[in-house]
């Protein structure tokens, strides 16, 4: 039996039986009613006898899969599957035999039904905190991993240090010392990350560069001068742009942006600048897979989240600010840059903070039209790459899974991963005070 | 006018112009974004809309002993085509005659048939006028089949049902788009359900305690992880610990779906919160119980909220790629898959393997699967846009 055909045996039975337990339940609670007053409805009978078939159905199901799955680890064989799948039927029906012998008017199913779906609702949402714990975990244990080094496979320990500070990034050949291939002449592999982190706060930063004006500008034109009619169509096209799929505005750079760029940077370099100066050469370095290219697309990406968050706390300032300023004979500008802007700085800021942190984690734009090539340089106009790239690359090479490489890019996950949390975080803290002050 | 009055209007006249260019700033930033708007789909338009034309040639087709042989394909059209005539299209036949035999005839003489088939991408290229490499003799070739009419562009339903294929002509987004729905199925068969039943407990059940607050704290934050760190997460925990085979649509819809959760959550809260409380104290005043409450009246009433924040987290999970390449989703296909255990590609990855492709008519392919891609998602978020208009109650 494959896999696959147990689990369908699995959860065919668990329907199917399940609502035969149900429907017996019913009928014998309606039988039942006959003869006396009954404490809950006919349907909680039913429900009763379900859960008494399906909790312990389920829940040696679950034990038996997991276990099996911790011993699959180790040299131990596990249960074989079909003894499991015995065991859950046999288990499954003397509980809903007993559950359904239990039938009596004075059973009070209702209650006990609930306190099951209640313990069950809390399981469901100990789900997202399992997330949070199992990517923390996935990143942390292969970090460690990659830091400590696996003398056995002759792969090298890292120390975080280098890895913060290390300004060469070239992990290529990490696989030919796990290969015995140590001793002849090949560059050793070089984890030093500083190049991507670099490269990721330049295309940040562009971003940024572009976002952060025009989201500002047009939240205020949207919250202070436009029609609120006018407003409840153009912040909707707006949020198209966060809507994009980021695959499509990389092949979007790639085709359209970059060839601009380069363009323009070949006019620049040939025809305004005086050749042969600085600036001139700045221009002449500019390659079609550039920094440039991606922090404005990204830029262009991010608008939406600027404008949208700053235009609802714009929105949230209260009106009595925006008519005693105006009452004293400012112009409408004079109340938005005097009044507005400063009581709606705390939401303004929690917004870029947000885009900051979303432009850290974009992967695909950059994947697509950065470049491979780890570049520790501060003209924008040269291919760099980022930590997302990099990750992207280790995880869809052939690499080994074990290999320095690949667990190079969970330490880069888990740098991205503190980063992004320290920039969430201080935004909700921003917000969180900011409406400490301003509930009037 | 004393030289005072004089100060203030010269004052004010500046005042008044600095409002101006204020609200010019304004403008100009929505003129950016919107002109960046029309840019965008005006160049992917410009670029994709070709490939939904494709060159297809009109010849005989020969259905003999020669052109069965594996090595003798090329002979199942006259010479003239075989240039012409796309090689992928000449290389299945002899499959084709071993699997329908009467094809060679009843007294296996062989037959001949009279077809349209699809042209090789240097011809549909060089008709489209787009960058090509054919020989001047070639060229004139074209243009002669061509004006006779055997040589002409004809919608090109094999983009929307063809796998991914080496040969341009014949690929298409069929593979990924069956993919990209066994994705979306298991990821709302994973969110839907824990984030509703998250949701409901948060909102109508859970008590003001620490736990509470830590849980909401976490799904805010978790919203706000990038995408590849949900990857690593596919990585390590679904597939090494879980055992889900990689590069199936299983482990991709696992993957996305842990990362639609905290959507799902807000979304389902929000409609939760609009229910108001004279609802749930009506029913807890004829003696329904607190599930009861939940079961009857309040989660029927947030439905179309639920809905339509379903609908927005398909959408935005069917452009998600990054961690898709992680849990290996990047796969050439070429038919689709058979299960969700099989190997499979969504349209994102296609797009991107499309854009990775060297042959430069993989181009125009890339801009209409995106095209495609835009067109389902705007449905996708106008429906749901349609849909709370529709429904929204003020209580």
């Amino acid at each position: 039996m494959t896999t696959k055909t147990e689990f369908g045996i699995f959860f065919l039975g668990l329907i199917a039986l399940g609502a035969l337990s149900y429907f017996l339940g019913r009928g014998k609670a309606n039988s039942v009613a006959a003869g006396a007053r009954l404490r809950a409805r006919p349907s909680q009978y039913g429900a009763y006898v379900a859960v008494w078939f399906a909790g312990p159905f389920v829940g040696l199901g679950a034990i038996c899969g997991i276990t099996n799955l911790f011993l699959s680890a180790s040299e131990v064989k596990g249960i074989p599957s079909e003894v499991i799948l015995a065991l859950c039927f046999i288990l499954g029906l003397a509980g809903a035999s007993f559950g359904f012998l239990r039938i009596r008017p004075e059973l009070r199913a209702r209650n006990q039904v609930e306190r099951v779906i209640h313990w069950a609702l809390i399981a469901t949402s100990m789900v997202s905190i399992f997330i949070t714990f199992g990517i923390v975990a996935s990143i942390l244990f292969q970090s460690i991993d990659f830091f400590v080094g696996d003398p056995e496979n002759e792969r090298a320990p890292v120390s975080p240090w280098d890895f913060l500070t290390g300004k060469e990034w070239a992990p290529e050949n990490a696989f030919l010392a796990g290969a015995g291939r140590e001793d002849e002449n090949f560059a050793k592999p070089k984890f030093g990350a500083a190049p991507l982190f670099a490269g990721t706060f330049m295309i940040t930063g562009i971003a940024m560069f572009v976002a952060v004006p025009i989201g500002l500008f047009a939240a205020i034109y949207m919250a202070e001068y436009m029609p609120k009619k006018l407003r409840k169509w153009v912040k909707p096209i707006l949020e198209i742009l966060a809507g994009i799929p980021t695959v499509v505005y990389g092949f979007f750079a790639v085709v359209t942006i970059a060839p601009m760029i380069v363009e323009w940077s070949d006019w620049m370099a040939t025809s305004v600048l005086p050749p042969g100066t600085w600036l001139a050469s700045i221009f002449e370095a500019a390659t079609h897979e550039n920094a440039l290219t991606c922090g404005v697309v990204m830029g262009i990406m991010v608008i939406p989240l600027v404008s949208s968050l700053s235009d609802d706390v714009i929105n949230a300032v209260p009106n009595a600010l925006r008519e005693g300023s105006l009452a004293l004979g400012t112009t409408q500008s004079e109340t938005i840059r005097r009044v507005i802007l400063p009581a709606a700085l705390p939401g303004i800021s929690s917004a870029v903070l947000l885009a900051i942190s979303r432009a850290l984690g974009e992967t695909m734009i950059v994947y697509m039209a950065a470049g491979l090539r780890p570049n520790l340089s501060m003209n924008p106009l040269e291919g760099m790459t980022t930590v997302t790239v990099r990750m992207v690359s280790a995880f869809t090479g052939d690499k080994d899974f074990q290999s320095a490489e690949t667990l190079s890019a969970f330490a880069l996950g888990m740098v991205l991963f503190i980063v992004t949390l320290v920039l969430n975080v201080g935004a909700t803290m921003v917000v969180r005070r900011f409406r400490q002050r301003y509930e009037l | 006018m004393s030289d005072r009055e004089k100060f203030v209007q010269k004052r004010l006249r500046r005042r008044k112009m600095a409002e101006i260019r204020f609200r010019i700033y304004g403008i100009t930033a929505l003129l950016l974004a919107g002109g960046f708007l029309v840019f965008f789909f005006g160049d992917m338009i410009i670029k994709g809309h070709s490939a939904f034309k494709q060159a297809y040639v009109k010849c005989d087709v020969y259905y003999n002993k020669d052109s069965a042989k594996i090595t003798g394909y090329r002979k199942a059209v006259d010479k003239e085509y075989q240039k012409v005539v796309s090689r992928a299209i000449l290389r299945l036949i002899p499959k084709e005659i071993r699997n329908n035999p009467e094809l060679l005839g009843p007294d296996g003489e062989g037959t001949t048939e009279k077809k349209w088939l699809v042209a090789g991408y240097e011809f549909d290229q060089y008709l489209k006028g787009k960058f090509n490499k054919l020989t001047d003799s070639d060229k004139e070739l074209a243009d002669k089949l061509a004006a006779d009419g055997v040589l002409k562009m004809r919608f090109n339903w094999g983009f929307f049902f063809n796998g991914h294929s080496n040969f341009p002509e014949i690929a298409g987004i069929g593979a990924a788009t069956v993919g990209t729905i066994y994705v979306l199925f298991i990821t709302m068969l994973c969110a839907v359900p824990i984030g509703v039943a998250t949701a409901v407990y948060l909102e109508e059940f859970a008590p003001d305690n620490k736990l509470t607050r830590a849980i909401e704290v976490n799904i805010n934050n978790l919203a706000a992880v990038p995408s590849i760190l949900f990857g690593l997460l596919g990585l390590a925990i679904v597939i090494n610990f879980f055992g889900v085979p990689r590069s199936s649509a299983m482990a991709g819809g696992i993957t996305l779906g842990l990362m639609m959760l905290p959507v799902i959550i807000i979304a389902t809260r929000t409609a939760l919160r609009a229910v108001p409380d004279s609802i749930r104290e009506g029913a807890y005043g004829v003696g329904a119980s607190p599930w009861q409450v939940v079961q009857h009246h309040v989660l029927p009433l947030a439905a179309p909220g639920v809905l339509t924040g379903s609908i927005i987290s398909v959408a935005r999970a069917m452009g998600e790629t990054a961690p898709l390449l992680v849990v290996g989703l990047m796969a050439l296909i070429q038919e689709p898959p058979a299960s969700a255990l099989d190997g499979t590609t969504v349209l994102p990855a296609q797009i991107l393997i499309w854009n990775n492709e060297a042959i430069r008519a993989y181009q125009e392919r890339t801009a209409a699967g995106i095209l495609v891609l835009l067109a389902v998602l705007l449905l996708l978020n106008g429906f749901a846009i349609w849909l709370r208009n529709r429904t929204e109650r003020r209580w």
